[in-house]
């Protein structure tokens, strides 16, 4: 991690970055927020690191846990809370057992996330997965994606 | 300067006023809620909104600027309305749990909803809920009372300093917390807790101890540091319950967490309550102080150990028996085989009756005090160069330095509201030097940090003085009218180039030029140092050092620049304004000149003794060799506090009597033949002397435990019982009487004290007191400058020993924490003792953190947890001295500064092995 982190702080120096360059560098390299990576710089550069952790939870696209290996976006707009969003998740989350608090599976496959309205309410109920954008959900449509993204388990995979 | 109308009414302010500043002046109520006058505008609450003729909508006064013929309504029934909303939409997600919030009656949004009249919500909300994460000892964080007002965050990192905790999220989620939402790890100072205008931020132990009804508020003095801030004590029911300090004073408001937090030893149960005489003999096993007890099973042991080795007796008894055996001992081995140790902690006037008894009742000038081990090298240098050795500046003029210089001073650890100053200076532009073997919390502040090693103090400096008089920054004028021998003195300065100050220093010679450029193009520097510096067996020439450093730049003797000692303990300057010294009567005047005895002798009615008498440390060696058979100590616990305690313990073991008053059953008191159960400060009335000098008052708040009495009272009844007649009806009597010995403090009265503190030199009533010292000249005359080499320490590392052992101090705990340990929330944040080693060296050794290691010198050897920190430089370690299990002083040298008598507790040889733990 170490040098990891070293080299974000080259480029952070090289390039005049700021906090925010600092966490996007992060979460492209860990693809998420670790604690002990905001510790560091923290120490390194005197800010304190109340400072990084008020802006990574300011911005979405900041993530404080470890992700799934595969995304699943929920999307809960109106549109798509109207046609049964909440429904969908529900059935990821149980799918998953995961626990309140927590969007990742234990064994970090999986990542249930939700958003406001991706922009394709014509298709809603919509459903992100690995960035492609699937409409017209429904749980079964779903469970197969799911089964076919464990089946790559074992096979080839270079998802990120 | 700015014109404006509000509400009618002219008022001409500063230009970069607000509005809301303006609006003050003319005392004008507006509501706020996330304004702070020390703090950046917010602008976050919007219950300062004002119309302002010209503009569309109102706008929020705490953040706009005034301009001229600016007209502003304050109130008006639209504003009013707009006001009441905005509070109905801040409660409307509020526990309205006033009933039982610890803030009840002193919260701002509590009383602004009394002043509108809020009863029932009409946007009654989601509510907020938060999991609770406060294990930590001082700070209660009940989230779901915040209001978002910001203040805590900007206090604390503005003020402060420290940063630990911010907003986190946004929208409705948004919410202040510490990195990660984890408890709260940060210095505890509790500033936040003192500005939180609501429910939210409290302190732990105020919980359940009782509100605003009943309580009586005294106006006090902090009886930890130096600093001398204000406290104000909440008592309920003679007990205090709270602490908190007005923002008109010296520390602006802002405390340090023991100042805030530390007050539980007041009503401690194991505060002394009777007099008590020993039992058992000395040498018995039971008496031992020593000997791996922790701390939590000495405590709870005490009174068992208290009933197997003394038993209580009346104050008649104790003090009939205290006065027979001094009386027998005086006439049989004479009056100085009698030796006295007074104490910092006790107030001017215990400290003036205490030298009093020791010179006129007992005959001897055998009196010393704690100063010894850290400042008494400050006395001797800065009084043999400028005539007094006291801080020349005052804690308000730091705020405007340009330049400020810490050497061997871990001031945000030691002295935290200076602390506070410093920062904000350097905030407001001031450029920081810090000088210090390790990466203290203050360098995170600095310009300029000058690593160098312990003990090299003196060839740093040397080093920076020969590249000022190289680019001829000395200011001649100065050196011409105010000192004398500098000639021969820069003479002196020439081998110290640079180059050889890095080669003993280790400071590359790039950052000694540019220390010694900035200092010398100062124009109003000001140089902070304490035990750095001091404790060495050179630290009288460290100090002529800095003296000269001063000297040659001309950098003393004004407003914001000069020369400042940070003293220790609490009232460690007044106890030595007052004489407690084998060599000083009050007002440091020589005991060995004939007239000034005699006056002494006039004023006291007693023939006294011209020989000057012992200091601490002579006292022990006296003692072990027999020739010192009674010790008198107040309020101090050499057993911790000096330099090798098993021989302290030896020594203290070897005399005929000890008789020892405090108020906790100390490592010293174990080994005394009569305890005395002392009043500690919140329980008396008097005056204590902060480090700048000022004099302010000590105010009794609530009744000692038990039996136990003001020092003065015990001091008094033995005098009497000895014969001298003692007689004060008040105390101030004593003050007065110390004012006409020495003219210095003869202007103060308790009565100009009342509100804010005086600094000597105050000689008249109508003096003003004196904020800098030596304006216009020095009292002795013209200061000179003398040759000082640099001369290592004492005792260096070798192959034996080769590592470089510093103590010193920790935020948290206090002395020989015989107050602090005392205090359950410290003691969980500090709870033992540890062992700074360098990451390198722990490898070397194969040390992990939290290893118990063990640590030995030529002395003793103990084993002591180790901390892994970059804060030594590799090759040192460094010990806190506050805990008796590990104590450091069992490992420090008992050489001494041969002019001063310090020791050298500062640096001395150890080396380190792994220890295996074997279960038995
Ligand atoms: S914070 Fe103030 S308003 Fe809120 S419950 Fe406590 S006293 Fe009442
Ligand atoms: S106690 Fe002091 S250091 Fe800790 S959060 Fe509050 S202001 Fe900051
Ligand atoms: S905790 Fe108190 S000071 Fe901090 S934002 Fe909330 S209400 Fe304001
Ligand atoms: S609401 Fe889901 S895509 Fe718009
Ligand atoms: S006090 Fe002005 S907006 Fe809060």
């Amino acid at each position: 991690m170490e040098e990891a982190l070293e080299g974000i702080l080259t480029n952070y120096r090289k390039n005049e970055g700021n906090i925010i360059t600092i966490l996007q560098d992060i979460e492209n390299t860990f693809g998420y927020i670790p604690e002990e990576a905001v510790n560091w710089f923290s120490k390194k550069l005197d800010i304190p690191a109340s400072r990084f952790y008020s802006i990574a939870t300011f911005y979405a696209q900041f993530h404080l846990k470890p992700r799934g290996k595969n995304i699943i976006t929920v999307c809960r707009g109106t549109a798509c809370h109207v046609k049964g969003s909440e429904r969908l998740i529900n059935t990821l989350r149980k799918k998953f057992n995961l626990p309140d608090e927590e969007d990742t599976t234990y064994n970090r496959e999986f990542t249930v996330e939700k958003v406001a309205c991706v922009g394709t309410c014509s298709m809603a109920p919509v459903a992100i997965i690995n960035k492609k954008v699937c409409g017209k959900m429904t749980a079964d449509k779903l469970t197969r994606e799911i089964k076919k993204l464990e089946g790559k388990k074992t096979g080839d995979n270079n998802e990120g | 300067m700015v014109t404006l109308t509000i509400d009618g009414k002219k008022v001409t302010v500063r230009k970069l006023s607000t509005v809301l500043d303006a609006a003050r002046k003319l005392d004008i109520p507006i509501p706020t809620l996330c304004h702070h006058s020390e703090l950046s505008p917010y602008g976050g609450c919007r219950l300062c909104i004002v119309e302002i003729k010209g503009m569309a909508r109102p706008i929020t006064a705490c953040t706009t600027p005034v301009s001229d013929g600016m007209e502003v309504i304050t109130t008006s029934p639209y504003i009013e309305k707009l006001r009441k909303t905005t509070l109905e939409l801040l409660l409307s997600d509020h526990p309205n749990d006033c009933m039982v919030c610890e803030r009840a009656g002193d919260c701002t949004l509590q009383e602004l909803a009394y002043f509108y009249g809020i009863r029932e919500n009409r946007f009654e909300g989601e509510r907020r809920f938060y999991t609770r994460k406060d294990n930590n000892p001082f700070i209660e964080r009940e989230m779901e009372k915040c209001i978002l007002c910001g203040q805590c965050v900007r206090i604390c990192d503005e003020i402060q300093g420290v940063g630990a905790i911010d907003f986190a999220h946004r929208g409705f989620k948004t919410r202040i917390c510490p990195p990660y939402e984890k408890d709260l790890n940060c210095e505890f100072c509790g500033q936040c807790v003192a500005v939180c205008p609501t429910g939210a931020l409290t302190g732990k132990m105020w919980a359940h101890k009782g509100r605003q009804k009943d309580i009586k508020e005294i106006e006090t003095v902090c009886p930890y540091c130096g600093c001398g801030c204000s406290l104000t004590l909440h008592v309920r029911r003679n007990e205090v319950i709270r602490v908190s300090s007005r923002e008109d004073t010296i520390n602006e408001g802002w405390l340090c967490a023991k100042g805030r937090f530390g007050y539980g030893f007041i009503n401690h149960p194991d505060r002394l309550t009777k007099p008590l005489i020993r039992i058992v003999p000395k040498n018995s096993q039971k008496s031992s102080a020593r000997g791996g007890r922790s701390q939590k099973t000495l405590n709870s042991q005490l009174s068992t150990l208290n009933s197997q080795l003394f038993r209580e007796v009346s104050w008649d008894e104790a003090l009939v028996y205290v006065a027979k055996r001094l009386r027998e001992i005086k006439d049989r081995y004479g009056p100085d085989s009698i030796g006295g140790l007074s104490s910092a902690k006790c107030t001017n006037e215990e400290n003036y009756l205490f030298q009093k008894f020791m010179r006129a009742v007992i005959g001897t000038n055998n009196v010393d005090h704690c100063v010894r081990y850290c400042h008494s090298s400050t006395l001797a240098g800065l009084a043999t160069v400028f005539g007094s050795g006291a801080m020349t500046n005052s804690i308000p003029e730091i705020g405007n330095h340009d330049v400020i210089f810490v050497i061997g001073s871990n001031t945000t650890e030691t002295h935290p509201i200076i602390g506070l100053r410093i920062k904000k200076a350097v905030r407001g532009g001031a450029e920081l030097i810090v000088a210090d073997p390790r990466r203290i919390d203050l360098v995170r502040f600095a310009g300029i940090w000058l690593q160098h090693r312990p003990g090299t103090d003196v060839a740093l400096l040397k080093s920076m003085m020969h590249v000022i008089v190289k680019e001829d920054l000395t200011d001649k004028k100065f050196i011409e009218e105010w000192t004398e021998g500098f000639e021969s003195f820069k003479e002196g300065l020439n081998e110290y180039t640079p180059d050889m100050g890095e080669k003993i220093t280790g400071v590359p010679k790039e950052y000694i030029i540019r220390a010694a450029i900035l200092y010398g193009n100062a124009v109003r520097p000001g140089i902070y140092y304490t035990m750095g510096i001091t404790q060495h067996t050179h630290g009288t020439e460290n100090v002529f050092a800095i003296a000269k450093l001063a000297l040659m730049t001309g950098n003393i003797g004004r407003e914001s620049t000069g020369v400042n000692p940070l003293r220790g303990q609490n009232n460690v300057q007044g106890a030595s304004d007052m004489g407690c010294f084998p060599d000083f009567y009050p007002g440091y005047q020589k005991v060995n000149i004939p007239n000034i005895k005699q006056k002494f002798e006039k004023a006291w009615g007693v023939r006294l003794s011209d020989k000057i008498g012992l200091t601490a440390p002579e006292m022990a060696e006296a003692a072990l060799k027999g020739n010192l058979k009674a010790m008198y100590i107040m309020g101090e616990n050499p057993v911790l506090s000096d330099p090798d305690i098993n021989r302290t313990i030896e020594a203290l073991k070897r005399l005929d009597f000890l008789a020892v008053q405090d108020i906790f059953m100390t490592e010293t008191a174990e080994l005394a033949d009569v305890v005395l159960p002392a009043a500690c400060f919140a329980e008396k009335d008097g005056t204590f002397t902060n480090t700048e000098r000022r004099v302010q008052r000590v105010r009794k708040a609530v009744e000692p435990p038990g039996e136990a009495k003001e020092d003065s009272w015990i001091i008094i009844e033995l005098a009497n019982r000895l014969g001298y007649k003692m007689k004060h009806a008040f105390i101030e009597e004593v003050f007065q009487e110390a004012g006409k010995v020495w003219p210095a403090i003869e202007g103060i009265t308790y009565g100009r004290i009342a509100k804010m503190g005086l600094q000597w030199p105050c000689p008249t009533l109508d003096h003003p007191g004196t904020p800098y010292l030596f304006k216009g000249g020095f009292p002795r005359g013209k200061a000179v400058f003398s040759t000082t080499r640099y001369r290592p320490s004492e005792e260096l590392p070798d192959n034996e020993y080769p590592f470089l052992l510093s103590t010193g101090r920790q935020l948290f705990q206090y002395h020989t924490g015989s107050m602090t340990r005392k205090i359950d929330a410290i003691n969980k944040i500090s709870p033992e003792a540890y062992i700074e080693i360098h990451p390198d060296d722990a490898k070397q050794f194969g040390i992990n953190d939290g290893k118990i290691i063990k640590v030995s010198s030529r002395r003793g050897s103990i084993n002591i947890k180790a901390l892994i920190s970059d804060r030594p430089a590799k090759g040192m370690v460094f010990i806190p001295f506050h805990f008796k299990e590990a104590a450091a002083n069992v490992l420090t040298g008992t050489a001494l500064d041969p002019i001063a008598k310090i020791p050298e507790l500062k640096v001395c040889a150890v080396k380190i092995e792994v220890v295996v733990l074997t279960v038995s």
